[in-house]
């Protein structure tokens, strides 16, 4: 296979870690409103949030990207496909994150809590200070864990025609009559990118404060 | 006679069904060390975390120098609850120590000190520093400032938890069986920092298993058991001439396992 054809593919996969970051991050961010309303107790909050997840774990992602990617025009919002595949992947990850990010926040010892309220914090103090740094060091590598199922689920974009790497991949396929040499390559790619991010991760768990080196 | 730092008065505490404590009257003496013994499941922890408020009381009323904690009686005679502010201002004037220290685990031993200097108080970053270093230093950790819970032996980190509290100049410091989480070797360590805080004249009211602390520095000792406060008097008649049967059984255990342990 010529360095060409590789080369391509490595092209492709800015579209595969743009995709995935932007979605990982954004998914991360609607999930902490997502937990807070899971912890809720009211069940005006909590209850939308659990018909979301439920939807967005229960229905397989192809289909989600499909139905966003169609459903968007209908209500009237033409956009280009690559924010459709931002908005379904954000949506879906933000699911899972939001499950993550709830169980983190339960297993916050109480007593740090107490602790907290005891020198006078705020219950927004107790929230910001305690419960969200120390909910995060728990839930890290679930979140390193669903960085790479997203990387590796966005290939699934390709439905709605965005050219990343599995698309690239197919591509070349038909076109070079290559598909073990092409596959391959795609394949070791993804590991690449995948490794690289389970490295980060384990680098960077340890580099949180506080945690036993 | 001067007021008492903490008074309660006929405070009964149930979880659902089941009633913890009955009826419980207790004056907290100032500038003494109070101590509460009796056997686990007693309630003497449900009665400690009743005067930190991290327990509200069923029924009766505490008082923290003079000011209604939580509840208070209306004009009409009823018990109301008093609003979050006026909560978090009658607690401040006190301060708690946890069995299991529960420091934070993403603070150092400074940041731990300093946090609620910072955050609640605003005070600046440098000067609330400056204050926690005192503290540290006044427990002994001066060198261990920078070092994270994690680093920490069990006696450190319930030194650095005591001077987090005192960082805030409570006037009552509260002990919720301190020594309970920690190897022997370690328990001195922490009982010597409380020795010299007594010694200092804080008001402090300890719950132990350490009957030999109770029986040294303890000025006033209540005795519980199953839910009810049997005798509170000075150390002297408790341990001396227990004259009350069920506290006599429990000192007997005690004297029993410091026998079989010289045995």
């Amino acid at each position: 296979m010529s360095f060409k054809l590789f080369s391509l593919l490595v092209q492709a996969s800015v579209w595969t870690i743009g995709i995935s970051a932007i979605s990982i991050a954004l998914g991360f961010l609607i999930a902490i409103g997502l937990s807070a309303a899971l912890l809720s107790r009211k069940p005006l909050y909590r209850k939308p949030a659990e018909f979301f997840i439920s939807f967005f774990r229960g229905v397989p992602l192809l289909v989600q990207l499909l139905l966003i990617y169609n459903l968007l025009p209908f209500i009237g919002l033409n956009v280009p496909s690559i924010v459709a595949a931002i908005v379904g992947m954000s949506l879906c990850t933000a699911a899972y994150q939001a499950e993550n990010l709830r169980g983190g926040f339960e297993s916050v010892p109480k007593g740090l809590t107490e602790a907290a309220d005891m020198v006078g914090f705020s219950p927004r103090q107790v929230f910001l200070r305690i419960k969200v740094p120390i909910a995060l060091r728990l839930t890290f590598p679930a979140l390193v864990n669903e960085a790479i199922m997203i990387l590796k689920s966005s290939s699934l974009v390709s439905v709605v025609g965005i050219v990343e790497i599995t698309r690239m991949a197919q591509d070349l396929a038909s076109s070079t009559y290559m598909p073990i040499e092409i596959f391959s390559s795609a394949a070791l790619i993804y590991l690449v990118i995948c490794w690289a991010v389970a490295l980060a991760g384990r680098y960077g768990e340890r580099s949180l404060p506080g945690v036993a080196k | 006679m001067t007021l008492p730092a903490i008074s309660v008065r006929s405070l009964v505490k149930r979880f659902g069904t089941s009633t913890v404590l009955q009826e419980i009257d207790l004056d907290v003496p100032e500038g003494k060390v109070s101590c509460l013994i009796g056997p686990s499941g007693s309630g003497k922890s449900t009665l400690l975390r009743c005067l930190a408020f991290l327990e509200e009381a069923s029924e009766g009323m505490i008082t923290v120098n003079g000011e209604a904690l939580g509840f208070f009686e209306n004009s009409k005679g009823e018990r109301e609850r008093l609003p979050a502010a006026q909560i978090r201002a009658v607690r401040s004037q006190i301060g708690m120590v946890f069995q299991q220290f529960n420091l934070w685990p993403h603070m150092t031993a400074l940041g731990n000190v300093s946090e609620a200097l910072k955050t609640v108080h605003k005070v600046p970053k440098a000067e609330a520093e400056e204050r926690a270093m005192v503290q540290l230093t006044k427990v002994g950790l001066a060198n261990r400032a920078g070092h994270y819970p994690s680093q920490l032996s069990g006696g450190q980190q319930q030194r650095v938890a005591i001077a987090r509290a005192l960082a805030l100049s409570p006037k009552i410091m509260l002990f919720d069986e301190p020594t309970s989480a920690l190897d022997p070797e370690l328990t001195g360590e922490v009982l010597n920092v409380m020795r010299e805080l007594a010694a200092e004249g804080m008001t402090m009211v300890v719950v132990s298993h350490e009957i030999g602390f109770a029986a040294t520095v303890g000025h006033q000792i209540s005795f519980l058991d199953q839910g009810r406060l049997l005798f509170t008097g000075p150390p002297s008649e408790i341990f001396a001439k227990p004259r009350h049967p069920r506290l006599e059984q429990f000192l007997d255990t005690y004297l029993d396992r410091g026998a079989s342990m010289l045995a």
